[in-house]
C-alpha cells in the first residue's frame, strides 16, 4: 500500500463516525419542558404590555424568545455532559448518551442563539434582542459554566436567566423596560429557589455524586428546608404584587392570595416533616405545586387580559 | 475519490437506521429553512406594510 493511501486512510479514520442523532434528540436539546414555561411567561409579558406590535410580529418575537431559551438549554447540555452522565435524572440526555456529540450540541446551540437574537432584533427592536442575548449569556456563562459547580447559591443567582422572558417580551412590545415587567421577573426569580430546592431535597444524592454543590449537599437538608420556607414567605406577597400594580384583576388577586397561602403551607410541611417517605412526599408535593402555582398565576394574567377583566386600581397601582 | 468512497473503502457504510436518521435530519433542516423564509416574508409584510410600495419608480 502506498504512503499516500496510508495517509488517506488515517485521515478518514480520524473523521467522526456517522451521526446517530435523530430529530427528536435535537428537540430534546432544547429542553422542551423548560421552554413551555418560558413560552407562557413570555406570552404573558407580550399580552399584558400596554402597547404592542402587530400580532404576527409579536408571535415571531415569542418564537425568537422560545428558540433563544432552547438554545441556552442546548449549550447547557453541551457544557454539562460530564455531570449529566453521572446523574440518574439526566443520564439519558442526548449528549451523555452519545446520540449527539458535544460538537454538534455546541454548533446547534450557538446557531440558534445567534439566529434568535438577530431575528428578534429585526422583528421587534434591539433592546429586546440585547436582553435576550444577556439572558442566554447569563444562563450559559454565569450559571452553567461558573455558578453551578461553585456555589450553593447557583440556582438563586442563575434563576435570573429563567426569570427574564417576561421582560424580554415586554421590551419586544414596547421598546422599554418597565417596573411592571420587573415585578414579573422578580416573581419568577423568587419562585425558583423553593422550586428547585424541593427537588434537590429528593435528588441530593444525585447532585452529590456529580459534585454539584446544591444547597442540601453543602448546607444539609435542615438548612435547605429553612431556606425553602424563607423564600416561600417572600414569594407569597410577590405573587400578589401584579394585582397591586395594575396588571391583575380580582380573579388574579384571589388566586394569588390562595396560592401563596398554599405555597407557604406546603413549605411549612416540608420544614416540619424531615424523615423517610413522608418527607420525600412533602418535598415532591411542594415541587409539583410550585409548577402549578406559577403556571396558574401567569395563565390568569394572560386570560384576564384576553377576556377583558379590568385590572385593579388602588393606592399602590395609583402611585405607580 | 469522494469522501463517501473513502468511507466505503475503509468499511464505513451507513446502516439503514443511520441513513433513516440522516434523512430525517435533512428533512428537518429543510423545513426549518422554509419556515425561516416564511417568517422573513411575513416580517417584511407586517413591519413595512404599504411602505413596501412607497418608493420612487
Amino acid at each position: 500500500m502506498s504512503m499516500i493511501q496510508d495517509d488517506r486512510i488515517e485521515a478518514v479514520s480520524a473523521l467522526p463516525g456517522p451521526s446517530l442523532a435523530g430529530v427528536g434528540d435535537y428537540l430534546a436539546l432544547l429542553k422542551p419542558r423548560v421552554m413551555s414555561l418560558v413560552v407562557l411567561t413570555a406570552l404573558t409579558g407580550l399580552v399584558v404590555a400596554p402597547t404592542g406590535e402587530h400580532p404576527v410580529v409579536a408571535a415571531i418575537s415569542l418564537l425568537c424568545i422560545a428558540v433563544g431559551a432552547g438554545a441556552s438549554g442546548a449549550l447547557n447540555m453541551w457544557w454539562d455532559a460530564d455531570i449529566d452522565a453521572v446523574m440518574a435524572r439526566t443520564v439519558t440526555r442526548p449528549v451523555p448518551s452519545g446520540r449527539v456529540t458535544p460538537g454538534e450540541a455546541l454548533a446547534f446551540g450557538m446557531t440558534l442563539s445567534v439566529g434568535s437574537v438577530l431575528m428578534l432584533g429585526l422583528a421587534a427592536n434591539w433592546l429586546a434582542a440585547g436582553l435576550l442575548a444577556f439572558t442566554i449569556a447569563f444562563y450559559v456563562v454565569v450559571y452553567t459554566m461558573w455558578l453551578k459547580r461553585w456555589t450553593p447559591q447557583n440556582i438563586v443567582i442563575g434563576g435570573l436567566a429563567g426569570a427574564m422572558p417576561p421582560m424580554v417580551a415586554w421590551a419586544a412590545q414596547t421598546g422599554t423596560v418597565s417596573f411592571e415587567s420587573a415585578v414579573l421577573v422578580a416573581l419568577i426569580f423568587m419562585w425558583t429557589p423553593p422550586h428547585f430546592w424541593a427537588l434537590a431535597l429528593v435528588k441530593s444524592e444525585d447532585y452529590a455524586r456529580a459534585g454539584v454543590p446544591m444547597l442540601p449537599v453543602v448546607a444539609g437538608q435542615d438548612e435547605t428546608r429553612r431556606q425553602i420556607l424563607l423564600y416561600s414567605l417572600a414569594l407569597a406577597p410577590l405573587g400578589v404584587a401584579p394585582a397591586l400594580i395594575g396588571l391583575g384583576g380580582w380573579p388574579y388577586l384571589a388566586v394569588s392570595v390562595a396560592g401563596g397561602v398554599e405555597f407557604v403551607r406546603r413549605a411549612l410541611i416540608v420544614h416540619r416533616v424531615r424523615e423517610g417517605a413522608p418527607a420525600r412526599k412533602a418535598a415532591m408535593g411542594l415541587f409539583g405545586f410550585s409548577i402549578l402555582y406559577l403556571f396558574a398565576l401567569f395563565l390568569l394574567l394572560l386570560a384576564e387580559k384576553l377576556v377583558g377583566v379590568v385590572p385593579l386600581t388602588g393606592p399602590v397601582a395609583g402611585w405607580l | 475519490m469522494t469522501r463517501d468512497d473513502d468511507r466505503r473503502a475503509t468499511g464505513l457504510v451507513l446502516t439503514e437506521e443511520q441513513q433513516r436518521r440522516r434523512r430525517a435530519r435533512n428533512v428537518a433542516i429543510g423545513v426549518a429553512l422554509f419556515v425561516l423564509v416564511v417568517l422573513f416574508y411575513l416580517l417584511t409584510v407586517f413591519k413595512m406594510g404599504g411602505n413596501v410600495a412607497n418608493r420612487p419608480l
